[in-house]
């Protein structure tokens, strides 16, 4: 780890509220490893192996480290996902997280961003944090979309694409990482962050933590208990097909002659 | 006829290069094309967007939009499109657009599509093209609502001037109370990139094959010798031996050079689906059974650190005869 990716944190104005509240969005996703299926109804299918989202993971680092740093601190975790989603929420546990909610219910499968986001809200809402914090996208859907939805829907200010993290008191700056540098972007708390890996290597469960993992609660919620209906779908999915694949070229093995047939197409397409 | 609205992103005052090439979408479409400009430099903008084939630029120069995250934009665009009815709005799939287009979404209740490679009008509404599987596969998701809103990655389409002035609408700044949140403070750069990757002709990108972070010089130093940019894998980027401003695939640029040079890259979907659309593809790697060779123009199968430092000097050698 770099010395530049070391959350830093000063507490020196928490008296008057110093308990911080840390709430962390994960997802299990189907593991990446494994073969990928489509449902009938042209849906990813859910019903493999999972893992906790590995964008998710800096973002449970992230909350371990704020925590770690705070005279006291709690940090919650909340996913939304079938049954299966336990192993990955477990996984949160056993890093650290002291406990979780874990939003199941037959009515949210194929549930769009928007909906997503929704659920999310209503569960986080009844926790009342000081911070949210979530990956920048997941890595199956890479669409980034419910980090900012749920900072409106919140009505939370956003920091974003942070590769560090800063709390001091009642105040959260980031740097977050653009295509020369870094912003400089702060906000008063109550806000949400996403975190890029810059944060710092999500730490191994130990074995003591997956043990103390095992008695942590996860509360069980359904739609119902959450007061969220399903709004009509954004997007209706009409068709999946496989994507153009470019035609294989020539595979030659590298005898000692490989440099000279590259410079060849170098200069075929007059680029030397 | 549909009427499109395009948010032209303002880096440093001046459009962002997804938003030209939105513009072309937008004119493809056969819609009423107009953008939508905030911050520093949106009135002055609105030629070049005119040129491109807006028709119309609503242009705020208030800097709220540049010093306040997110908020001020969702506020703004907001009225906008309650009064101006837009069909369909489009955002660059950018780190700054999507922001602005996740809040508006919510706050409109209508939902998005992101990351897209198209969209297309057909019967009467819009359908998106959306990557699934990291690229194996392209979904057809029709869109459900007015405004629909979709994010776009940037390179799928080729910007073209085709002449026209835009008739500029000045608006002003709807921001609410709550709305001055996330403070933009400062902007540091770290170091003056040579060449950007997205504008790069030439991109040699390296992976887990280049052994370790000091061996990136190698790429280095041959991307300069072909005048090109230095791109990498996530996992060299997760693994912390460049920053994610190199990184290539599905999380992380899209690029479509002339040429392509992957160095000890396997060719995992995430990563091809960022590159793919190079018009010619050179991939090194020791496994022959490297996916990145099955797609590349030329595969040699081989170790990288011994071929790089070779083709970097046998380059510097051809461009001076």
């Amino acid at each position: 780890m770099t010395p530049s990716a070391i959350i830093r944190l000063r507490f020196t104005a928490f008296t008057e509220k110093a308990r911080l509240k840390i709430v962390v969005t994960v997802k299990q996703i189907p593991d990446p490893n494994a073969t990928l299926k489509l449902t009938s109804d042209n849906r990813l299918a859910r019903d493999g192996e999972v893992v906790l989202d590995p964008g998710d993971e800096y973002g449970v680092e992230a909350a371990l480290r704020i925590k770690e740093a705070a005279d006291e601190a709690e940090v919650v975790l909340v996913s939304m996902g079938p049954a299966k989603a336990a192993d990955a929420i477990r996984k949160g546990l056993s890093m650290g997280a002291d406990r979780a909610i874990h939003i199941s219910d037959d009515g949210l499968a194929g549930a769009d961003a928007l909906t997503t986001a929704q659920v999310l809200t209503a569960a986080i809402k009844g926790e009342s944090p000081d911070l949210v914090v979530c990956g920048c996208e997941s890595t199956d859907g890479s669409t980034g979309m419910v980090p900012p939805m749920i900072a409106e829907l919140l009505g939370f200010p956003q920091l974003t694409f942070a590769k560090q993290v800063e709390v001091s008191g009642s105040k959260v700056t980031i740097q977050r990482q653009t295509d020369v540098g870094y912003d400089v972007v702060e906000a008063d708390t109550p806000a949400l962050i996403t975190v890029t890996a810059g944060v710092g290597e999500p730490r191994y469960a130990s074995l003591k933590g997956i043990m103390a993992a095992r008695s942590k609660e996860v509360k069980k919620v359904g739609l119902g208990d959450l007061g969220v209906t399903r709004g009509k779908p954004a997007e209706e999915v009409l068709e999946v097909v496989e994507a153009e694949k470019r035609q294989a070229g020539e595979v030659i093995e590298d005898d000692g002659n490989a440099v000279e047939k590259i410079v060849a197409l170098l200069a075929k397409v007059k680029a030397v | 006829m549909a009427k499109i609205w395009v948010f032209a992103e303002l880096a440093e005052a001046k459009v962002a290069p997804i938003v030209l090439e939105l513009l072309a979408k937008a004119r493809d479409l056969g819609g009423e094309v107009e953008a939508v400009a905030l911050g520093k430099g949106a009135s002055a903008a609105a030629e070049t967007l005119g040129k491109h084939g807006a028709k119309k630029v609503y242009a705020c120069d208030d800097e709220v939009f540049d010093q306040y995250v997110a908020q001020p934009a969702t506020d703004t665009l907001e009225a906008l499109v309650k009064s101006g009815s837009p069909d369909l709005l489009l955002f660059g799939f950018t780190y700054d657009s999507r922001e602005v287009a996740g809040r508006l979404s919510a706050r409109l209740g209508v939902g998005q599509v992101s990351n897209c490679l198209d969209v297309e009008a057909e019967g009467g509404g819009f359908v998106a093209k959306v990557p699934y599987f990291g690229g194996a596969k392209i979904a057809s998701l029709k869109l459900n609502n007015q405004p629909a809103i979709v994010l776009i990655r940037p390179k799928s389409f080729e910007a073209k001037e085709v002449g026209g002035t835009a008739e500029v609408e000045k608006v002003t700044a709807t921001v609410g109370a709550d709305s001055k949140r996330a403070h933009l403070k400062e902007r540091i750069a770290e170091k003056g990139e040579k060449v950007k990757l997205e504008d790069a002709t030439i991109i040699v990108s390296g992976g887990r094959g280049m052994q370790g972070p000091e061996n990136f010089p190698l790429l280095e130093e041959l991307a300069d010798a072909l005048g090109g940019a230095v791109g990498a894998s996530r996992a060299v980027v997760d693994a912390g031996w460049v920053p994610y401003s190199m990184q290539v695939g599905q999380t992380g640029k899209s690029v479509r050079p002339s040429v392509y040079i992957a160095a000890g890259i396997s060719g995992a979907m995430q990563h091809t689906v960022g590159m793919k659309g190079s018009k010619v593809i050179i991939a090194i790697n020791k496994d022959a059974e490297a996916p990145i060779l099955k797609m590349a123009d030329l595969g040699v199968v081989g170790d990288a650190l011994k071929i790089v430092p070779k083709l970097t000097e046998a380059v510097k050698a051809k461009k001076k005869q």
